[in-house]
């Protein structure tokens, strides 16, 4: 059983693209090839940039990643400690990137005294830290209840704004990848593949509610679903227990 | 225990200045009086029993040759400190358990660490580890001797090795419960295997560890006694108890019982510290 096949993704730079697809489509695995934490089994995997070269990346993972044993200006500056940047540089870019995701104040906070949707932010920061050439994101919003998930939406929308990075985000949300994306990638299920790319065009800088009051929000909404049901549909009829 | 003080830093009004006060102020007793509640419930539970001991044995309701007043314990430890050198077997015993502590534990958490990080030592340990674990070590104590006399290095030992595997093994837990996604980000920022063990190994696995060491603790102080029974006139409290009993100084051997008992305290309590300043991000160790 293949996983994926044939996958074909080009990204602009500073562009934010985002992944939708039914569970098991193998857009994480997508992802984490790209960050090479994952190897396929058979076949190739390349990641390039313009220039030939493998762009760097950072992973902003879903769920617990925030290292519980380190506060959080240690957090965001553990990338850049790893590179060996200088204690001076390092404590500048952690200054700039508190205020980046709104963490002020809570400088030597354990991540145990933090919300999730806090402990999200610490994680943004701290991969945005190393400044990555793609920001890639996997689920990072999708342990946190509705109304905090739409907080950090909006949180990230400024940030992205701030910053430009190129980012790959990987969501189940329709409505997410939406407020977000400039370009919505819709892969299909077993084997894993691209099936549609279809371009957001709402104005940036956006606001929540300025995307989903757009009159265009609804057809795109149904656009999207439409190319995702049949592969909702096939990946719900399948046995449970087969693998990822 | 995490609490928030309550702060409110926009109203300048004299009323809202005087409620937030008022609230601080019962914020902090309310801190105050649970502190007392603890140190009062801390002592009372001991003191029952020592009441109840005491009036069952002056009334006679218990055999007082056998189940001596604990009052009449006094005079007995006083006596036991000028005349018989007990400071020296608190200090024997002491230096028995601490020194093979330190000689079982730190290799362990080594051992454990590399049984977590790297399946083929996991595999190839596992099966010695667990066996070994499972031996009373008292019944070790023939072979220790054999190994290292009957002097001192033998005491360690055993010490050291009943330690050994329950360190280890907690440690070894420690690894493997560690969450995946925490090794993924140090691989994915580039970290060597190395710096991963540093980074993140090592601090993962501390409150296993440290669970590790409280049992090791228990552990120690009874193969100390035990071995201490086992090994006539060399010193420490076990061998005060036992020596009591032999010539049936109960009241020595109870100083002797309740001072191990103490001292397993005091070390759990000392241990409570370490670990506070080891593991400053533990929930509940502010």
């Amino acid at each position: 059983m293949l996983a994926l096949d044939a996958v074909d993704l080009t990204v602009e730079p500073g562009r934010f693209v985002v992944l939708v697809g039914p569970s098991g489509c193998g857009k994480t695995t997508l992802l984490r090839m790209i960050a090479g934490l994952d190897h396929p089994t058979s076949g190739s995997v390349q990641a390039t940039r313009g220039d030939g070269r493998p762009p760097s990346n950072a992973v902003v993972f879903q769920g617990r990643s925030v290292f519980p044993w380190l506060h959080v200006r240690d957090n965001i500056g553990f990338g850049l400690k790893l590179k060996g940047i200088g204690r001076r540089e390092r404590d500048q870019t952690i200054d700039r990137l508190i205020e980046t995701v709104g963490l002020g104040g809570f400088d030597h906070a354990w991540p145990h005294q933090l919300s999730e949707g806090m402990r999200q932010r610490v994680a943004i920061a701290r991969a945005l830290a190393v400044d990555p050439d793609i920001l890639l994101m996997d689920e990072p919003f999708g342990a946190l209840d509705e109304q905090t998930r739409y907080l950090l939406q909006e949180e990230l929308l400024g940030i992205w704004e701030r910053t430009r990075k190129t980012v790959v985000f990987v969501t189940h949300s329709i409505d997410e990848a939406l407020t977000l994306a400039d370009e919505i990638v819709i892969m299909g299920a077993r084997p894993g593949r691209i099936l549609q790319r279809i371009p957001v065009p709402f104005e940036r800088p956006r606001t929540m509610e300025a995307v989903r009051s757009d009159a265009r929000f609804a057809a795109l909404f149904n656009r999207v679903w439409d190319g995702l049901r049949d592969e909702v549909l096939a990946s719900r009829q399948r046995p449970l227990g087969g693998a990822r | 225990m995490t609490s928030t003080v309550p702060t409110r830093t926009t109203s300048g009004a004299p009323a809202a200045d005087r409620d937030l006060r008022r609230e601080r102020q019962a914020w902090g007793s309310r801190r105050a009086r649970r502190r007392i509640a603890t140190v009062l419930l801390t002592i009372a539970g001991p003191l029952a029993i020592l009441l109840v001991w005491e009036a069952l044995s002056r009334s006679g309701a218990i055999d007082s040759r056998f189940w001596p007043a604990p009052t009449s314990l006094i005079p007995a430890a006083v006596e036991l400190w000028r005349e018989d050198d007990l400071l020296g077997d608190i200090r024997i015993s002491l230096l028995r358990i601490l020194g093979g502590f330190a000689l079982g534990a730190i290799p362990a958490i080594a051992i454990g660490l590399a049984m977590g990080l790297s399946w083929p030592i996991r595999t190839l340990l596992m099966p010695v580890a667990t066996a070994i674990y499972a031996l009373p070590k008292i019944a070790l104590l023939p072979l220790m001797i054999i190994a290292f006399g009957i002097g001192e290095t033998s005491k360690l030992a055993i010490v050291a090795l009943s330690i050994f595997f329950l360190v280890a093994l907690n440690t070894m837990a420690g690894v493997l419960a560690i969450d995946q996604s925490y090794r993924d980000v140090a691989r994915n920022f580039g970290a060597s295997p190395l710096a991963t063990f540093w980074a993140v190994a090592l601090p993962g696995a501390l409150p296993s560890i440290f669970t590790g060491l409280r049992l090791a603790l228990g552990f120690a102080l009874v193969v100390i006694v035990g071995t201490e029974f086992l090994s006539a006139r060399q010193g420490g409290l076990g061998d005060l108890i036992w020596q009591s009993w032999q010539i049936l100084a109960i009241r020595d051997m109870f100083v002797g019982l309740i001072i191990v008992g103490v001292l397993g305290w005091l070390l759990t309590l000392a241990l409570d510290l370490v670990e506070r300043v080891v593991i400053p991000w533990k929930p509940g160790s502010e």
